[in-house]
């Protein structure tokens, strides 16, 4: 049994916006994997909670009438890694969220609770970052949608006004097509962890596969909220396709990137990482955009 | 024959259908919830505490403080066999709350309440107020003169120290033309994992205290249970149910004594204790952190000359087990590779950590670490093949040890060794991986380990077995030794249709064990029992074969010599006519109208031998340099077991333990905060216990040279498989890129510096 | 404090049922407490063990973080779900007796259920695919070696006899 003071059961989205004015002091839960988890450990034990897990308007992956990636934010981990939509438009964010946790966080975990949760480990989130997603929320005010490079606020804490929610995570066509990425869990085992790093890098190539036409790289634990390391993104842009561009390119993330020493790995470690993830996931990048990578 | 055949589980099917009964699912829900305060700091000690505000949450029933302890009753914890000689007793160091606080997590009060919410929320109300001490991490440090001192009776912090001497190691090392090798090889603090925590509930019956545990130990529970209270051995019950694992965490007493101490300051009613997996990490036990330190003189043609061995075993704050893991480690030294010229220095030093105890392997995966890690640096070292070194020095077949007369009666080492090489066909890949340059490489290295079974000479060993006979010719079967998991009572159950003659449907193992009816046994530990309850079995199978013989004769009139029980029948051997049923013959026996009897047998047999079991590890794995991971590709155990009972059970356990050794080798680990010697990683998030995704293929071979002093031709194998698995690992990343990790886990943290200072990667600013 | 309750319509292994629960409560605490299905087991409380795991709705759910509220309206499985009529046990669960896939069992039942969302996509998955599928379980007893090999082994024996079914149309 959780410490819970009152729960408040949302059956729709203007539903859940009207409960949250009622009860100001009310956290949202979604899934629950985090916050439930939370209440148990007592950091928010006692809390009223308005659930919204119950609103299947939020829930499934399309494109929208502009071409733009429409994820539901309570969509799961596996719906969205089982969606066509994302396979054939951005199979990096389904790889990306196959590697949260296990089958069991995956079917009950949800995009919108974590990237909501504001911590910087969510596996979604560097690919989120490193696509130019941008969030929808919606309050009393009605819809708005921002970057989701300025949802992020600090660590834990994320742009939510009062008795707002995320509704939904968008991913417009420009930022998309043409584009091939590749994202790089690193944790301490092959399951059930939460990443030491992670990286997300996509490139689009020019049509003779040769140069790289844009480059965008986002990193998960490299600082206190996920963030995209531009110095590098600069380094190889319009670049020839090529080892040095590669190495140049992994070495400029150091300018970026702020990982702290912590007793789940330190720095220095954290640093070596970066540089060799932005390596290996700008070379699987550029081969899936179809280049090739000669010596 | 059923002994040898991998007949199914006898509990396999309640185990499949969720009908298996553990503590949780048998406790009424009338219970109260207990929980524990427990300590935040390291070192102190309590001053007060306040539980006014936490008194007034709804439901709270009580909460008692380590100030409500009137009678001090200190209580041991080991789970080992008593001893009527006071000085082989286990320290008895405990007491059901403390005001002196010796680590960060030590118990000082508990909350009774109605359910958990209320306990949970009555816990964070409470407010001590301690007196805090300097305290200690480091088990060298704890050693130095003017370290905190956790026990005022242990100067320096050293719960205790012993020395091996053979030969004259001095005088030994003198020899010309003799080759130093010396390494520091450290083990971490792991924790067992099982997936029950450790739980318990208590209630009165009458003036005697009931107690329920997830236990491998029952019967030492009820000792334990009567010394922490203060009251006769008598008055305590405890049973035990299935249990959700326990691999040596639950060869100690937990928290049964405080749960029972609750239980009667609230009158006597129901208690439940269900320790969340956050404080069974490290409220529990744990594995002992050993730092060995090995230097070995060797001749240039491969012989050792002397040898010599310390060891500085990491207790944490209470004595638990004490000395016994270090020294069993450190024991197993001079055995595995002789030598004329040994010096062993063993420690076991307190430190203000959580309390290690028993796990799988008994201070033998610490001591493999070190010792299959410096054999294959002497190897190196010395530029010999590390398999063929092996050979050379391993204990040779003959070799007899004094103090347990155990004797290395078949050539296993080598068998195993030719085997596992087989399996994962080490020729052809020692070859291949030479010479590899590149960032990612490929290695295969090898651990070898030899294994007690049971705890003769150290200590008692003893089994007791009864066996009922049914009218139907079946009968139960129960012994003090227990079902964890491993499939003992399947054991059990084929041993027992053997010796008495009948289908093995017809032995109903008793595996729920309760003091007041088992027959006393020390029960799961040391990899006993098997070995043990097989000399209780074949006794008391035989003892009831005579008694249905017996009978046979008065309702046959023919002469027990000429009659035997097959497959349930009554038979006579002359000519092999089968004269009657077992069943016929049980019911005529309890309902007879001229000679009533209830057929029953019961015996105890005391063990006074000891065996040897043996094995080794080939492990293969793949290094990825820069990005500083290990991942294991293939690895096989081959084990002599001796016979085995039920090979698909062996083959099940050695994977389990196999498991567990991979885990200790690559990724776990529980760390502390230096600033506060608070656990950081105590949640099986943070504790990288393997997955099914961290693992390959595990691979089981065995080789059968039937034990000659046991009962079945049997002896260990519920530890062994854990114990060589590590240093293979080790050995095998060392073969790939010629970095030695002396420190385990092999995991991205240690190996980013073992690589950085063997300058296999670089800064790349 | 007034306790808040919520009326709980689904169908458990098959059966429609309906209780009162305490908001409060896990969906470990309603199927174990109020419906005596002990099959789900607690092993961490925070889903990070899988010894809780129940299918709803066809998927896999550690129900230790699965609100009990949540419930109403959910089809839901337990291992007890899967007892035939006349107390049959399944293919999956011969397989775990077989394979010598169980020895403590207390992470059984929830692997099991794992098991099940796996066979009832009645497709053939690789090695890898299945030791992910697998991977949100712990399990300190078999070291997953049997256990794969019961999934694996069942997987091939119901594909061979969809296949078989299919020849014989």
């Amino acid at each position: 049994m959780y410490d819970i003071k009152a729960l408040y059961e949302a059956e729709s989205i203007p539903d859940a916006v009207r409960l949250l004015q009622e009860h100001p002091e009310a956290q949202i839960i979604a899934g629950g994997s985090d916050v439930l988890v939370q209440i148990r450990e007592g950091k928010r034990a006692g809390a009223e909670l308005v659930s919204i897990y119950g609103i299947d308007e939020m829930r499934g992956v399309c494109l929208d009438g502009e071409g733009a990636i429409r994820i539901g934010s309570l969509t799961s981990f596996s719906h969205i890694a089982a969606s066509p939509v994302i396979r054939e438009h951005i199979p990096v964010l389904g790889e990306a969220v196959s590697l949260v946790g296990g089958p069991q966080i995956r079917n009950i975990g949800t995009i919108g609770g974590n990237t909501c949760n504001g911590v910087t480990s969510a596996d979604s989130a560097s690919t989120l970052f490193a696509w130019d997603a941008e969030v929808e929320l919606t309050g009393p005010e009605g819809i708005r949608r921002i970057p989701i490079r300025e949802f992020y606020i600090r660590a834990g804490k994320v742009d939510l006004k009062p008795a707002e929610l995320q509704t939904a995570i968008l991913i417009p066509k420009k930022a998309y097509e043409g584009y091939h990425g590749n994202y790089i869990k690193y944790a301490m085992r092959e399951a059930m962890d939460i990443a030491n790093l992670g990286c997300s890098v996509n490139v689009s190539l020019t049509g003779d596969k040769k140069t790289i036409r844009d480059v965008r790289i986002a990193y998960g634990v490299a600082g206190p909220i996920p963030m995209r390391a531009e110095t590098a993104e600069k380094t190889a842009r319009g670049r020839e396709v090529n080892p040095e561009t590669v190495k140049a390119f992994a070495r400029a993330v150091l300018e970026d990137i702020h990982p702290r020493d912590s007793w789940r790995a330190a720095k220095a470690f954290r640093e070596h990482i970066a540089v060799e993830m932005a390596k290996r996931a700008l070379t699987t990048s550029i081969t899936l955009a179809g280049g090739e990578i000669r010596e | 024959m059923y002994a040898g055949k991998s007949v199914k589980r006898v509990d396999a099917l309640d185990k499949v259908t969720g009908r298996t009964r553990y503590t949780d699912d048998l406790c009424d829900r009338s219970a109260y919830i207990a929980r524990i305060l427990h300590s935040t700091i390291a070192n102190g000690r309590v001053v007060s505490i306040d539980t006014s505000e936490a008194e007034k949450v709804p439901g709270v029933v009580k909460i008692l403080t380590c100030f409500d302890l009137k009678e001090k009753h200190y209580f041991p914890t080991a789970g080992h066999p008593w001893s009527t000689d006071p000085a082989h007793q286990d320290v008895a160091d405990r007491l059901v709350l403390t005001e002196r606080v010796r680590f960060y997590g030590d118990d000082i009060a508990a909350v009774v309440a109605e359910d958990e919410v209320a306990a949970a929320q009555a816990l964070r109300l409470i407010h001590v107020e301690y007196e805090e001490y300097p305290f200690v991490l480091d088990v060298q440090k704890a050693m130095e003169d003017g370290a905190p001192l956790l026990h005022e009776e242990y100067p320096n912090n050293i719960l205790k120290h012993t020395q091996i001497r053979n030969g004259d190691y001095e005088k030994a090392i003198q020899e010309p033309g003799l080759i130093r090798v010396e390494g520091w090889y450290e083990t971490p603090v792991v924790q067992h994992c099982h997936i029950e925590n450790f739980i318990c509930y208590a209630e009165m019956e009458g003036d005697r205290i009931h107690v329920v545990s997830s236990t491998q130990i029952p019967h030492i529970v009820r000792r334990i249970v009567g010394q922490a209270l203060g009251i006769e051995w008598g008055r305590v019950r405890v049973v035990k149910p299935y249990i959700g694992g326990g691999f040596g965490n639950k060869q100690d007493i937990l928290y049964e004594p405080l749960c029972a101490w609750l239980c009667m300051q609230i009158g006597g009613h129901l208690v439940k204790l269900d320790v969340p997996r956050e404080e069974t990490f490290v409220c529990n036990r744990t594995r002992h952190s050993i730092r060995n330190h090995i230097i070995s003189w060797v001749r240039p043609d491969g012989t050792y000359a002397a040898r010599k061995l310390e060891s500085f075993s990491d207790q944490g704050a209470y004595a638990s087990h004490g000395h016994s893991i270090c020294a069993k480690g450190a024991g197993a030294f001079p055995q595995l590779y002789p030598c004329d010229n040994v010096e062993v220095d063993a420690y076991t030093v307190f430190t203000n950590k959580p309390v290690a105890g028993a796990m799988r392997g008994y201070g033998i995966p610490q001591a493999m670490w070190a010792v299959e890690s410096h054999t294959e640096d002497v190897a190196a070292a010395i530029g010999a093949d590390p398999l063929e070194f092996r050979r050379r020095n391993l204990m040779p077949v003959g070799y007899k040890d004094d103090f347990s007369k155990n004797e290395n009666y078949s050539d296993s080492f080598n068998q195993c060794l030719d085997k596992a090489m087989k399996a994962i066909d080490y020729e052809r890949k020692v070859k291949e991986y030479e010479h590899q340059t590149g960032d990612v490489r490929r290695g295969i290295g090898m651990a070898v380990f030899w294994y007690n079974t049971a705890v003769w000479p150290i200590s008692l060993e003893s089994s007791s077995c009864r066996m009922v006979l049914n009218q139907d010719g079946s009968f139960q079967l129960q012994i003090g030794e227990t079902e964890i998991g491993q499939g003992a009572d399947t054991a059990f159950a084929q041993m027992a249709a053997d010796v008495v003659g009948v289908p093995m449907e017809k032995v109903h193992v008793v595996s729920c064990q309760d003091t007041d009816v088992t027959p006393f046994g020390t029960s799961a530990y040391a990899s006993r029992q098997t070995y043990v309850a097989g000399f209780s079995i074949r006794q008391t199978g035989l003892l009831l074969k005579e008694r249905i013989l017996d009978y046979a004769h008065l309702l046959t009139r023919m002469p027990v010599f000429n009659l035997d029980i097959e497959d349930g029948n009554i038979v006579r051997t002359t000519d092999g006519r089968k004269l009657m049923t077992l069943a016929e013959l049980a019911t005529e026996a309890l309902y007879s109208l001229t000679d009533s009897r209830h057929i029953t047998a019961e015996s105890t047999y005391q063990i006074k031998s000891n065996a040897y079991s043996f094995g080794c590890t080939i492990a293969e794995v793949e290094v990825d340099i820069p990005m500083c991971k290990a991942r294991l590709l293939n690895v096989v155990n081959c084990h002599d077991a001796g016979k085995l009972i039920n090979p698909a059970l062996a083959e099940a356990q050695v994977h389990g333990g196999m498991s567990m050794g991979i885990g200790f080798g690559l990724t776990e680990k529980l760390i502390f905060d230096e600033k506060t010697g608070r656990p950081l990683n105590n949640n099986l998030l943070d504790y990288k216990l393997s997955t099914f995704l961290d693992h390959p293929r595990l691979m089981a071979e065995f080789v059968e040279n039937p034990e000659p002093t046991s009962a079945f031709g049997t002896k260990s194998l519920g530890e062994p498989p854990a114990c060589s698995v590590a240093p293979a690992i080790r050995n095998a990343i060392f073969h790939a890129t010629g970095v030695a990790v002396n420190n385990a886990p092999a995991d991205a943290h240690n190996l980013f510096r073992a690589f950085t200072e063997a300058g296999l990667i670089h800064d790349e600013r | 404090m007034n306790k808040q309750y919520k009326l709980v319509r689904c169908t458990i292994n098959g059966k429609e049922r309906e209780t009162m629960v305490d908001v409060r409560a896990s969906l470990t605490d309603m199927l174990r407490n109020d419906f005596r299905l002990t099959s789900v087991k607690k092993g961490c409380e925070v889903g990070e063990c899988g010894a809780c795991n129940v299918l709803i709705n066809g998927e896999c759910f550690n129900s230790c973080i699965y609100l009990a509220a949540w419930a109403d309206g959910k089809e839901i499985l337990t291992l007890e779900g899967l007892e035939g009529p006349n107390g049959e046990i399944s293919d999956i669960q011969q397989a775990f007796i077989d394979e010598a896939a169980v020895q403590c069992g207390f992470c059984t039942p929830g692997a099991i259920m794992s098991a099940v969302e796996i066979l009832n996509e009645g497709r053939e998955l690789s090695d890898e695919e299945i030791r992910i599928r697998m991977s949100g379980h712990l399990c300190r007893c078999t070291g997953y070696e049997n256990i794969f090999r019961a999934v694996k082994k069942t997987m091939l024996k119901r594909l061979a006899a969809a296949s078989g079914n299919r020849q014989g149309e």
